[in-house]
């Protein structure tokens, strides 16, 4: 008999043993279910996007449907007797059978595939690629645990478990989840004590609401989005030296306090800049993108970082908005999911016309100051605008560096005639720019200017390549020197990151009327640039606070508020044309591509722009089907410890699947369309049920179930993220400088941590209480990120990174025992307890506890602590020398305290306080 | 008789199967290191890998070294007066250099036609196997028939941050697991009472690649090397405060576990069981770490043999330290000693500078840790690499078109020496060569990554099995590349 007539003989038996064995499949078989983990697990490696063996690859369809190498159909639809895929795979030769060297698929798998096949053997999309159903019925389940719709999908998937939900944990735990979930801070004291004084079926929700206005609020999502971002304070690679982008993070606090809608959230990150006459903080939304790494190392390709940089973006955009990863799409189509080679460079496409190139100077970049800095400035003008008479409406008002014309001025304005300036000019905020590294023999002339009195002239200066000059003229530019003005070096060229602006003066003869001056810059040592010159002043006597202006001026000048790079597209003389890079190398091009987006998903409307700001209004189409789902699963991981769909960046088939997929779903589609994108509306549906307050004591009959708590029997039992702890510490020991929003900040890190790196910046530790500034404040060098940060699973922020993976380690330990930070947290919290706490040592203990966790601990525990107590302060009292080395010899040194603060630092070591219970 | 055909039968059906396995083991770690397999599979034993992601696991075959100690010579000393002895480049030193070594080649500094310089050593040859080796290692040359030089080793970068990161990522920028970490992740640490994984750092300063070259890049960052340092805590926050000492650290440990144990009666939440066990390791911790860091109570002969001196931060002692390390079992030991970067542009870098204090600093630790592995019987089973990032050029710098002032040789990629001994490698051999001048690998070349899967096969682990996903694609140390040096293996 030949071979293929048995194969048929085989396959037609195992049709009847299936309708024998499973009749219930003789139905239409569900491709996403039955099918497509067969082909993924088995298949799919040699036979997908990367390998396409025998010339087959069952990827799409179509692709799956042609004829292999040998010219045989792997699969004919409707003909399983003519689909080599089934002969091959039941085939009795080890060598011949697929898939090679594994165990034959069982009779089942194989039963499957030829049921599918004769039915036709038809695709289907991927769940995740699904439009959402924006009308999903609510499980029909009872019971007076429900709290809100959220709660109906939890019951009907633990009933069918078999489980039931736990009991609500007790008000104070629940206050303590839920502040710090949604602002990532416990609860002051205050505010225990109002929620304890009210007791009302309200009172939780009200607390809800406050947390939910908190200013607090925007400063615990951001936490989040830095992640996602990849936001650092450096621009990474090798020197990895600053980066001013802090301007941005601000822009992220106040996006999620003001609660801006997702999708509007998005659009100004994204393409900000494209939106019709941009707002200053629309473009600021954008250094979204510009938190891609710089390689400023001599000798680098800026093309190939830029290249880089712009591949990033992509695969930044798909992770976060998309859950996909179309990284591997870059050197060839998808292995498993249906994304084309090509489709990543059309993609790469809407991002690669931006005006950044991987520059030192991180070109393009918006100026801006903080609010209050504005203020300032705004005094200022309109002091000059009482004092000068060239109006401040004809300065420039553009903000980007690269004007041809350069303009500069002081608080008297002045026009410049210069020449010759290289490079751009710079910018302080509203009206205040000057020249950056003027060359020798630049000459400066200000005109029509009032010297009536005028008795002195002050020139504001960085320089830091030898003495300078200036010479000073009057009304001709090659007559006599009036006064000449040395410029020493100063310590600082602007980009460095503390400016250190000087000023020098001369006396000058009083001339009386109007005149023009010459101010000529040389160096006689360094032609190439003299000095960054802000501008200058004249002095008259008679202009009494003059001199108070031009304090305040140059300590404005002083502020590093500093040039945010953002985006900025290329004109369309100037853009770019795109490639596919063949295998992904950026040097081999293929063929010309134009913006697109990926066949599977939702189609671009044609009235869409075909630029960044197409791409991101098509990413918050209604009709796209991953961004909500991606998106709500997102802020569910970070309250439940777990997402929905656990592989919260890869929602493809090889993530994993939703525990609740309709629960998903609706919460996407509710988001989209009730909520109207409004994250705080989202997060209250969530923290309002049933679900999320459930205690989270776990017994082991439901631990051996679900060990990981996918079907939410019990609340969230997590350990607190690296913020969230050191944050925590520095709030209940009453540290914690809540200012909200400002550049980053240097608390006290171990010495030696950045010597590693070639010596570019210094950690020079922040004053006051900077230093006690919520941790996302803390300065971040992706090279070397704060240790406290990196020992609690932080990524370094070089990549987009989803999820931070809990570990549990001794350096932790280690870190909340010894770490500088958390033994000054120990001694503000043991000073509380005495001071604030009661006259008895037990009664302090207690309010230590109650400090950290808002309750009272049991008396077990309290009686723990006594013990420790009693150990410490015999220790103490026998040991002085100890007492000494912990407390020095003050006055406040007594063994009472020094117990306390043992007590503090075991407090702020329980487990119990290091997670969110 | 069996049938031989049988037994070959079953011995490829036995290679399936473990094959099978191991490859499943592997990915099973990576899934357990980031929890997805929960909910299904062995949950018991996924949730105590969950907890402890360092715990010891097998290799995937019978490892031959069960420690790396990598001696990193940054900066890239020159093989050309060390071990690639070319009497031939004697010849036409001081001469053009030919064409064909410039043709299409780029170079960190040299521009145009430079001139060839000639070695600036003499060499001998030493022990049974007749290694060549520098007059300027009168130590080493002892240990030579414990080496096996690899001759024509080769690399895709010339510049030392790059370089170096290729050298221990497989990858020439940052964000890849580097070594270390990606042995860590796959072995987990012997040691539950110190890292699995140190670094230490001595020379002019740390490595130009920094932190990255040691660091755990998208693996969880509990994977990263430690760095041990000289000064200040030897692992970050391992001292107590002052006026907290020992017996009280014991007491608030006891104190937290207590009450740790009354919430987890209370909420039965396993986490917090093994919260107790870490707090516990890091009790241990905090007294095998300054431990293993205490040369003072090593013996004068030691202290002669290595010429360390307790208190310094020297190559010296840090190889001294390397071996206490591989007596407690830390499973990748890697030492940096940066100044090699012999360029000739002043005196700190060049050959008849700084070069010969580099030497003289490195000479005889190396020795001495090779012998001293040896009589405590530990080299066997530690393998130990030497090198630089890349090699030196046979033709003289001349930066800026001009003679330097003194004698260098720039960055080279394409032949520089690496050394290995102990772990499995073959003793006295000597495998590659190069051209006449040193310029070319002409025979047995070993590319880094080549390098790298062959470390790892010493290990018990095939270099193509230990991956990681991330973004989409499984990564692994020597990317799509890299096979075993057999030829090098015993």
């Amino acid at each position: 008999m030949s071979r293929l007539l048995l194969m048929i003989f085989l396959i037609s038996f195992l049709g009847m043993m299936g309708f024998v064995f499973w009749p219930s499949q003789a139905d239409s078989i569900d491709f996403n279910t039955q099918i497509r983990p067969i082909l993924n697990n088995n298949c799919l490696s040699c036979h997908g996007g990367v390998k396409k063996n025998g010339g087959l690859s069952m990827l799409f369809r179509e692709e799956a449907l042609l004829p292999t190498k040998s010219g045989k159909h792997a699969i004919v639809p409707f003909h399983p007797e003519q689909s080599e895929l089934l002969h091959r795979i039941a085939h009795h030769d080890p060598e011949e059978r697929m898939p090679p060297e594994s165990d034959p698929l069982t009779q089942e798998q194989i039963h499957l595939l030829t049921k599918w096949i004769e039915q036709g053997a038809k695709w289907e999309t991927h769940w995740a690629y699904q439009a959402l159903n924006p009308q999903i019925s609510l499980p029909e389940v009872s019971s007076s645990w429900i709290r809100t719709d959220l709660d109906r999908f939890v019951l009907e998937s633990l009933q069918e478990e078999g489980l039931s939900p736990s009991e609500e944990a007790d008000p104070l735990t629940l206050l303590r989840r839920v502040s710090l979930d949604l602002t990532g801070l416990p609860p002051s004291q205050k505010e225990v004590e109002s929620f304890v004084a009210h007791p009302s079926p309200e009172a939780y929700e009200q607390a809800v609401d406050r947390l939910l206005a908190s200013p607090h609020f925007g400063e615990r999502w951001a936490s989040m989005w830095m992640d996602l971002a990849r936001y650092g304070d450096s621009q990474g690679y090798q020197k990895d030296p600053a980066r001013n982008i802090w301007r941005w993070r601000d822009w992220v606090i106040h996006a999620f306090n003001e609660d801006m809608p997702f999708d509007q959230f998005t659009i100004e990150q994204i393409a900000g800049d494209l939106l019709e006459a941009p707002s200053d903080l629309q473009l600021l939304a954008t250094a979204f993108h510009r938190n891609t790494m710089n390689n400023d190392e001599g000798g680098t390709d800026n093309e190939e970082f830029r290249v880089s940089a712009v591949i990033d973006r992509v695969n930044t955009t798909f992770e976060i908005w998309q859950g996909t990863t179309i990284g591997c799409v870059q050197c060839h189509s998808h292995p498993y999911d249906p994304f084309r080679h090509k489709e990543f460079y059309q993609l790469y496409a809407f991002f690669n016309n931006t005006a950044d190139a991987d520059r030192p100077d991180e070109f393009p970049t918006e100026f801006l100051m903080s609010p209050a800095q504005e203020a300032e400035v705004g005094e200022i003008i309109s002091w000059i605008a009482d004092h000068d008479s060239i109006p401040i409406d004809d300065l420039p008002g553009s903000l980007f560096a690269d004007e041809s014309v350069v303009w500069s001025h002081s608080p008297f304005n002045f026009a410049v005639s210069c020449d010759p300036c290289g490079g751009a000019n710079g910018r302080l905020g509203d009206g205040f720019e000057y020249l950056r590294r003027i060359s020798s023999g630049t000459q400066i002339r200000y005109s029509n200017l009032d010297l009536t009195a005028v008795d002195s002239l002050f020139v504001q200066y960085l320089g830091g390549n030898g003495s300078g000059r200036v010479d000073i003229r009057l009304d001709n530019p090659t007559a006599q020197v009036l006064r000449s003005l040395q410029l020493p070096p100063t310590n600082a060229w602007y980009g460095q990151s503390v400016l250190d602006w000087k000023e020098a003066g001369t006396a000058i003869p009083v001339q009386d009327g109007i005149h023009d001056l010459y101010l000529t810059f040389s160096n006689e040592t360094n032609k190439g640039s003299v000095a960054d010159f802000l501008g200058f002043y004249l002095q008259s006597s008679s202009a009494a606070d003059a001199h108070q202006v031009r304090k305040k001026f140059l300590q404005l000048a002083t502020v590093d508020a500093g040039k945010t790079p953002i985006m900025r597209e290329l004109s369309p003389e100037n853009s770019r044309t795109s490639r596919v890079f063949e295998r992904g190398n950026w040097l081999v091009h293929g063929d010309t591509v134009y913006p697109n987006v990926p066949q599977v998903l939702n189609s671009f409307p044609t009235d869409f722009p075909a630029n960044r700001l197409g791409l991101a209004k098509w990413l918050v189409h209604p009709e796209n089907p991953l961004t909500a789902r991606v998106i709500v699963n997102r802020f569910w991981e970070q309250m439940f410890g777990i997402g929905l769909v656990e592989t919260l960046e890869d929602f493809g088939t090889q993530g994993e699947k939703p525990s609740h997929p309709d629960m998903l779903d609706w919460l996407a589609s509710n988001f989209i369309h009730q909520q109207q994108w409004h994250v705080k509306h989202l997060l209250k549906e969530i923290v309002m049920s049933a679900t999320y307050r459930q205690s989270s004591a776990v017994t082991a009959d439901l631990l051996e179930r679900d060990p990981a708590n996918r079907w939410l029997a019990r609340g969230p039992r997590i350990r607190l993220s690296a913020e969230q702890l050191r944050d925590q510490a520095l709030a209940s020991s009453g540290l914690l400088d809540t200012k909200v929003y400002g550049p980053s900040v240097m608390p006290s890190q171990p010495d030696g941590i950045w010597q590693v790196i070639r010596n570019v910046m210094k950690w020079t530790p922040s004053e006051g209480s900077s230093r006690y500034r919520r941790t996302l404040y803390t300065y971040w060098r992706r090279s070397s990120p704060y240790p406290t940060m990196m020992t609690f699973d932080a990524p370094s922020r070089e990549f987009c990174v989803s999820r931070r993976v809990r570990t549990n380690t001794p350096l932790q330990a280690l870190t909340t025992l010894n770490d500088s930070t958390f033994i000054e947290a120990a001694e503000a919290l043991a000073n509380r307890m005495q001071v604030e706490g009661g006259s008895t040592p037990s009664d302090q203990l207690k309010y230590g506890y109650y400090l950290t966790m808002n309750k009272a601990p049991s008396p077990e525990k309290a009686a723990i602590l006594d013990q420790f107590y009693l150990q410490t302060i015999a220790h103490y009292s026998q040991q002085p020398e100890e007492l000494e080395a912990l407390l020095g010899s003050s006055s406040s040194a007594s063994p009472e305290y020094a117990s306390l603060i043992n007590v503090a630092n075991v407090i702020l070591n329980l487990d119990e306080v290091i997670t969110k219970e | 008789m069996k049938d031989l055909f049988q037994e070959l039968h079953e011995q490829h059906q036995a290679y399936l199967t473990r094959r099978h396995f191991v490859q499943k083991g592997l990915m099973g770690l990576g899934a357990m290191a980031l929890g997805s397999l929960l909910g299904c599979g062995d949950q018991a034993s996924n949730l105590s890998a969950l907890k402890n992601p360092l715990i010891a696991r097998a290799a995937q075959f019978a490892p031959k070294a069960k420690r790396i100690i990598f001696l990193h010579m940054a900066g890239a000393p020159s093989q050309l007066e060390l071990f690639d002895f070319k009497p031939d480049l004697h010849k036409l030193d001081g001469q053009d250099c030919p064409d064909s070594f410039l043709e299409g080649k780029r170079f960190a500094f040299i521009e145009g036609v430079p001139k060839m310089l000639g070695p600036q050593t003499t060499f001998g040859r030493y022990g049974e196997s007749g290694a060549y080796v520098s007059e300027l290692f009168p130590h080493f040359k002892e240990v030579v028939d414990e080496v096996a030089f690899l001759k024509a080793v080769h690399t895709d970068e010339f510049n030392h941050a790059p370089a170096q990161l290729f050298m221990h990522t497989g990858f020439p920028r940052q964000g890849r697991p580097s070594m270390g970490a990606w042995v860590s992740y796959g072995l987990g640490s012997e040691n539950a009472n110190l890292p699995g994984f140190v670094v230490l750092v001595s020379g002019q300063s740390a490595p130009s690649a920094g932190k990255s070259a040691w660091g755990s890049g998208f693996l969880p960052s509990v994977y990263q090397g430690v760095q041990l340092r000289s000064q200040g805590d030897p692992v970050l926050n391992v001292s107590n405060p002052d006026g907290i000492n020992r017996d009280i650290r014991k007491q608030a440990i006891e104190t937290i576990s207590q009450i740790n144990q009354l919430q987890y009666q209370e909420v039965g939440d396993p986490e917090i069981l093994s919260r107790i066990s870490q707090y516990e390791l890091a009790y241990r911790m905090q007294m095998t770490v300054p431990e293993a860091m205490d040369l003072s109570k090593e013996p004068a002969y030691i202290h002669e043999l290595y010429g360390t001196q307790p208190g310094q931060t020297s190559f010296a002692n840090n190889c001294l330290l390397a071996r206490r390390l591989a007596e407690r079992d830390v499973r990748f030991i890697q030492l940096f000693h940066r100044g090699w970067d012999s360029h000739g542009s002043n005196e700190f870098e060049a050959l008849e500078g700084g070069f010969l204090k580099r030497c003289k600093e490195v000479d005889r630790p190396m020795m001495a840790l090779i012998k001293d592995l040896k009589q405590r019987g530990l080299l066997d089973e530690t393998l130990l690499i030497w090198g630089g990032e890349f090699g030196r050029t046979p033709m003289r710098e001349n930066r800026g078109g001009k003679v330097a002032p003194f004698n260098g040789r720039d960055h080279h990629s394409e032949a520089f020496t690496m050394w290995m001994a102990g772990g499995g490698v073959k003793a006295g051999i000597t495998y590659g060569e190069t051209d006449e001048f040193g310029y070319f690998g002409i025979k047995d070349k070993v590319h880094v990554h080549d390098l790298q899967a062959t470390i790892l096969h010493q290990l018990g682990i095939h270099h193509e099995q230990l991956t990681y996903e991330f973004q989409g694609r499984r990564f692994r140390l020597t990317d799509v590349h890299g096979h075993v040096v057999h030829d090098i293996l015993a």
